[in-house]
């Protein structure tokens, strides 16, 4: 039964469906298209065959870039599902002052990725706080080179994603952990449970879903992560150009007279499909885990 | 809130400040002991430290007077020549409060865009009974699993077609309606029962009158996190402006940051100034509007 007129419903979805159009499906099939071409960024280019995809496999910034990538995702996999749902329960209990918790909590989520940035760069500098402060413990002898050198510069990155992370999973968990029965905590608590045994026999059980959910949100952003290690490594990709990832490599080709949109279209497909890959698997995961 | 089944014990609310009382043995889920409290509290201030205390001691550097010793090994937080000059020495180095305007019209271009676009096609796609909705949706969901950077540079090909290249409107407009913030609100539209539109259109209602008058103030909580979500992301974005943009007169924030960092200076005060600058407007923000944030998690917006 319709109680409108027939066109009253796409009126009101048009604007939202031509933005679909032309700002997501149609950038994904040119993207398509672009990768077979030498197209620049001020305009022009020539369709060039599949020489892209040749350049590609001889990249050797593109295997830093995607061995990063997965080292990113393997790091961050399990502190980012670990940490946040300790960090939902313990700001779950509705203590006094616990929205100002929260809120504190999720400050650095709120926060531009470059200011983070730009706020670690300080702090990791050879001078910085944390350097001053190992070098007065004697912890070192001399500063850490946490910004120039490859792996430092890597995990330094990697840190700072997880820092920044925290509250964004913690807020997931939260939402989620208002399903899980309270009652259920009730009674194991009338058995004799224990906090750690209620948590690993109620809670994660509880939030499974969630937390697949969560860990394919990690995997894909780990795997498009940009914004840390273009301004830790002042946006040259570290010693070498062996600090970047992928989705900086597509900015650096996206650039200036020497840019290629067409090479940089490829590495977006290959983008795409790294990140479609653990997105599947993680699904299945769930798939196969509901039905055991 | 679940309600207590023991008829002995009185029902105890959780009353903030009340030390809840309790005898030894028992146990309850709206109590908690004084221990417990003692523990969650030193557990508090401890990730309070590691998530906040960044944030601060880029504050107190950007305070500190030039003539302070900032690489002290024996940090100090508190200036000990406290100054607002570096604050003003960013504005001679960078046009920053150019850039904070350039940041607040693509923000609230997003806003708008977002708030409008994404409730009117979510009130259509779960309320509005038509043809080819079901493809729509459709559409909608399948542009989920594709992460933006994979078409941001064909993205960019659109725009500069346009002829918005290097302008900010040309920054905003693809991020104008999200569709992610469609899929929320279509999914806040559908907790509303069917049966209020029915009795709505018995008594005359048309489509916008029932959009107007039912739908809206019923999913304030999502549109208020749809807005909130799409201002922090247009405010701290980095990646689309840094692509679009070439010219520095037109630099948002970010972008103009990391030209202060990465061209200009080595003084970490006035880079701590400059972050500053970004990062306190889109605190005040997210502190105002931070219950409603709670609220529409509470009621299911936020899903990843």
């Amino acid at each position: 039964m319709r109680y409108q007129r027939w066109f009253t419903p796409w009126v009101l979805v048009i604007p939202a469906l031509t933005w679909l159009l032309v700002f997501n499906l149609w950038p994904s099939v040119n993207t398509v298209i672009l990768s077979f071409t030498n197209a620049k960024p001020l305009g022009g280019g020539t369709f060039v065959g599949l020489r892209n995809f040749e350049t590609l496999l001889q990249d050797e910034q593109l295997r830093w870039a995607l061995l990063n990538s997965v080292i990113y995702m393997v790091v961050c996999l399990p502190f980012l599902t670990v940490l946040p749902l300790l960090l939902a329960v313990l700001v779950e209990k509705k203590l006094p002052g616990i929205t100002f918790f929260r809120t504190a909590f999720y400050t650095p989520v709120v926060a531009s990725a470059v200011v983070v940035a730009l706020i670690w760069q300080w702090i990791l500098d050879d001078r910085g706080l944390v350097n001053g402060l190992a070098e007065k413990l004697g912890v070192i002898s001399g500063p850490l080179p946490f910004l120039s050198d490859q792996w430092l510069l890597l995990f330094s990155a990697i840190s700072l994603t997880i820092w920044k992370g925290l509250g964004y999973y913690m807020i997931i968990y939260l939402a989620a952990l208002g399903n899980v029965g309270r009652d259920l905590h009730e009674a194991a608590a009338v058995d004799g449970a224990g906090p750690l045994r209620r948590f690993v026999h109620i809670t994660v059980p509880g939030v499974r879903g969630t937390m697949i959910l969560i860990s394919i949100l990690i995997s894909v952003s780990a795997l498009r992560v940009f914004s840390e290690l273009f301004i830790l490594t002042g946006g040259k990709g570290g010693p070498g150009g062996r600090d970047n990832s992928v989705v900086m490599l597509i900015q650096q080709y996206s650039q200036g007279f020497e840019g290629n949109l067409g090479y940089a279209s490829a590495l977006s497909i290959v983008l795409f499909f790294v990140t479609v890959v653990p997105m599947l698997i993680l699904a299945r995961l769930n798939r196969r885990g509901a039905e055991a | 809130m679940s309600v207590v089944t023991d008829p002995a014990r009185p029902a105890v609310v959780e009353a903030p400040g009340t030390p809840p009382a309790r005898r030894r043995g028992s146990f309850g889920f709206n109590t908690v002991s004084t221990r417990e409290k003692v523990v969650r509290y030193v557990l508090l201030m401890f990730v309070l430290l590691i998530t906040i205390g960044p944030f601060l001691w880029q504050l107190s550097t950007s305070l500190k007077g030039s003539g302070e010793d900032i690489y002290t090994r024996i940090p100090r937080l508190l200036p000990a020549q406290p100054t607002f000059e570096h604050y003003g020495a960013v504005a001679d180095t960078i046009p920053v409060w150019d850039y904070a305007k350039n940041s607040l019209v693509v923000a609230v271009l997003v806003v708008g865009g977002n708030v409008i676009g994404a409730s009117l096609a979510g009130f259509a796609l779960s309320r509005l009974q038509f043809r080819g909705r079901r493809l729509v949706l459709g559409l909608f969901l399948a542009t989920l699993v594709l992460p933006g950077e994979v078409t941001i540079i064909s993205q960019y090909v659109t725009v500069r077609e346009f002829g918005l290249a290097n302008t900010l409107f040309g920054v905003a407009l693809p991020g104008m309606i999200g569709a992610l913030n469609v899929l929320l609100m279509y999914n806040a539209f559908r907790s509303l029962p069917v049966e209020v539109d029915h009795a709505a259109i018995v008594d005359g209602a048309n489509a916008w009158q029932r959009f107007v008058y039912i739908g809206l103030p019923s999913v304030r909580g999502t549109i208020s996190v749809v807005a909130i979500f799409a201002f922090i992301g247009a405010w701290d974005d980095f990646l689309w402006p840094l692509i679009v943009l070439t010219d520095p007169d037109k630099y948002t924030l970010t972008v103009g940051l990391q030209y202060l960092s990465g061209t200009f200076s080595n003084n970490p005060r006035l880079i701590a100034a400059g972050t500053m600058i970004a990062f306190i407007p889109i605190v005040i923000v997210f502190a105002t509007l931070q219950r409603f944030f709670f609220k529409g998690v509470e009621e299911g917006a936020v899903k990843g």
